[in-house]
């Protein structure tokens, strides 16, 4: 079984505008479920555009996707909402920790329009932070923290709805590369959980890992 | 399920207005005080043309004066007979009723002979406002000056707290000897005679029939004070309400701008929202709610505010716009009535359109692709 398939995936922006600009040209793709596949490709090559593709962050202008064998094309986007929110987390580049509230908040987050109660969420939230090594800050406003605990911080929130991927877009652009190692070891334990996991960097130390299964190349909008 | 959903979303707005501390109390104040100024201003009208219906109520249906080149002057009781002859008019009976100045509290006293027994001789009943003025208690004497300079003293059997102060705040209740003596006023006169009417619908025949036999008299039904009076509190109260009405505007203005521009900051946070799997109905809520806290917090607090001022401070900001014709009470208290229907409509008009001014400019930067939190 495939996790997620593109089928001749195009992506235009401003259709039909003197800036259109084309920024995937027909790719196709598999990813394979519980392994850490990274993009890497220069800047500009349409690494983020096609990771919020498979993230059911955006919409291809044409091609077709599939989750777990099922058409998730047109779903209209309150479905892409609930599956965005039960199937992937998502780390940012710039984390988008959201300040003045503490990093248990944070956390909990994404989970609460899922309607949970707050106690059994907030239960598994530092359970989470726990495996982080963060529930010493679990009160602390999320300005105090350090790279290395904004980074994990951001890891916590991504695995709240316990998906089954985690997506990160240049997890490593502001860290340090013993961080960017510590960040690599942290995927490979959720690799051990099963997670399937897809990281677009330029960064070697995320090429080079040992955790990484797979490589895809990208130029100009294209696999290579 | 929904309930949770809805407890962990109030959480979370919960905790973001207080991280935007000072936007938000500045919010609600000027929220507050502008729900202060209304609920305050409907309290005291409503209040005030109660105690006026409440003197009304009591009021005589007829009152007949006689007149002397255009003023009113003493009535022979010699009238009484007249009146009690033509048919429909009953219970025709005269008053003694009138001013005296205190130089001592500085002020002027209504004074009155109640129906016969009510007061004795040699004593008198006052109202709530004299006793402070005059800070007299009961079995006190209080000094009066008879018209020929005499002073004689009469002693307070009676302190009463009616039903309305604005009515009985001033009232001094006298026997009928003692009035006469104060004022030098002889027997078989009155100050003016009143009467009752067994039919309404023959108030103005009898009214008429009056007028023909008594011509040096002038007639005054109670519907015509009532009219007056309601004349007096609406326009003074609509006069407040024009003014009122201008500083909502400023509000709504004012809160439109301050609702509708979301800073940077928020566009960014509904962007994060959206991107870890938010649906824009659950930021929109969530706007809902903040909208909805911020505006019945200001709300209730508001009327609140508005309540204590009108009936435990005697409205001390009004007291130059509405209140001109009471000079005697130092503190004058509404008895405190509320009009649940303005009430509601005050929260319908200030609420309803607060809370919309949140949420459509939400609406807005919630639709925004959740992607584009990927390339800040
Ligand atoms: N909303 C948009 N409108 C127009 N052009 C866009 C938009 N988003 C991305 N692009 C263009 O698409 C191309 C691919 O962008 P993308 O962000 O996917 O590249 P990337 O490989 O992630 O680059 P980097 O390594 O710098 O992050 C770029 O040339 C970019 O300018
Ligand atoms: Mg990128």
């Amino acid at each position: 079984m495939n996790m997620i398939q593109l089928l001749n995936i195009r992506k235009v922006f401003n259709m039909g505008r003197p800036n259109e600009f084309t920024a995937i040209h027909g790719v196709s793709l598999s990813i394979h479920p519980h392994q850490v596949t990274a993009l890497k490709g220069p800047s500009g090559s349409g690494k983020t555009t096609l990771l919020s593709i498979l993230g059911c962050m955006a919409r291809p202008t044409s091609g077709r996707i599939m989750l777990f064998d099922r058409e998730i094309t047109s779903l209209p986007e309150r479905f892409l909402t609930e599956i965005r929110r039960k199937t992937f987390g998502f780390v940012f580049q710039q984390f988008h920790l959201i300040k003045g509230i503490t990093v248990l908040e944070n956390v909990m987050l994404p989970a609460y329009p899922g309607g949970e109660g707050y106690g059994a969420l907030r239960k598994r939230a530092m359970e989470i932070l726990d495996l982080l090594s963060l529930s010493k800050k679990a009160s602390s406003r999320v300005e105090w923290l350090s790279g290395g605990e904004a980074q994990r911080t951001a890891i916590a929130r991504a695995l709240i709805n316990r998906p089954s991927v985690m997506i990160a877009d240049e997890p490593t652009g502001h860290l340090d590369s013993r961080l960017s190692q510590e960040f690599m070891q942290i995927m490979g334990r959720l690799k051990q959980d099963r997670k399937t996991i897809l990281i677009a960097s330029h960064d070697p130390i995320v090429h080079e890992s040992e955790t990484v299964d797979r490589v895809i190349e990208m130029r100009d909008g294209r696999i290579i | 399920m929904w309930i949770e959903k809805q407890g962990n979303i109030i959480d979370f707005t919960l905790s973001s207005l207080l991280r935007r501390k000072r936007k938000n109390l500045a919010l609600i104040s000027v929220y507050m005080l502008v729900i202060f100024f209304f609920a305050s201003v409907m309290f005291f009208t409503h209040a005030i043309k109660k105690e006026a219906s409440i003197i009304l109520k009591e009021a005589p249906e007829m009152v007949v004066q006689k007149m002397a080149g255009g003023r009113h002057e003493l009535i022979p009781l010699g009238y009484i007979e007249q009146i009690k002859e033509i048919r429909g008019a009953h219970s025709v009976k005269g008053r003694l009723w009138g001013y005296y100045y205190d130089p001592v509290a500085g002020a002027n006293f209504t004074l009155m002979v109640p129906g016969e027994g009510e007061v004795e001789q040699g004593g008198i009943a006052v109202g709530k406002g004299v006793s402070r003025v005059r800070f007299l208690d009961e079995e006190d004497e209080m000094e009066f000056m008879a018209s020929d300079g005499e002073v004689f003293g009469l002693k307070v059997k009676q302190i009463f707290s009616p039903e309305s102060e604005l009515v009985s705040s001033d009232l001094i209740l006298i026997s009928e000897e003692d009035f006469r003596k104060l004022f030098g006023m002889v027997k078989g006169v009155a100050t003016d005679i009143v009467l009752s009417v067994r039919n309404p619908k023959e108030l103005s025949t009898i009214a008429l029939k009056i007028a023909e036999r008594l011509p040096d008299t002038r007639i005054i039904l109670r519907e015509e004070m009532l009219r007056t009076y309601e004349m007096v509190f609406n326009w003074r109260g609509g006069m407040m309400l024009v003014v009122l009405s201008g500083t909502l505007l400023a509000f709504i203005i004012f809160s439109w701008d301050r609702a509708s521009g979301l800073s940077a900051e928020e566009r960014r946070e509904i962007g994060i929202l959206k991107a870890i799997g938010w649906e824009t109905s659950d930021v929109i809520l969530m706007k809902f709610w903040e909208g909805t806290v911020i505006s019945v917090s200001s709300f209730f607090v508001g009327v609140f505010l508005a309540y204590l001022h009108v009936f435990f401070l005697s409205s001390p900001l009004f007291e130059p716009a509405l209140k001109g014709w009471a000079i005697l009470y130092p503190k004058f208290k509404l008895i405190p009535f509320i009009d649940f229907y303005q009430i509601a409509t005050l929260f319908f008009f200030t609420v309803v359109p607060y809370t919309g001014a949140t949420i459509i400019p939400s609406w807005r930067a919630a639709t925004i692709d959740p992607d584009s939190v990927m390339r800040t």
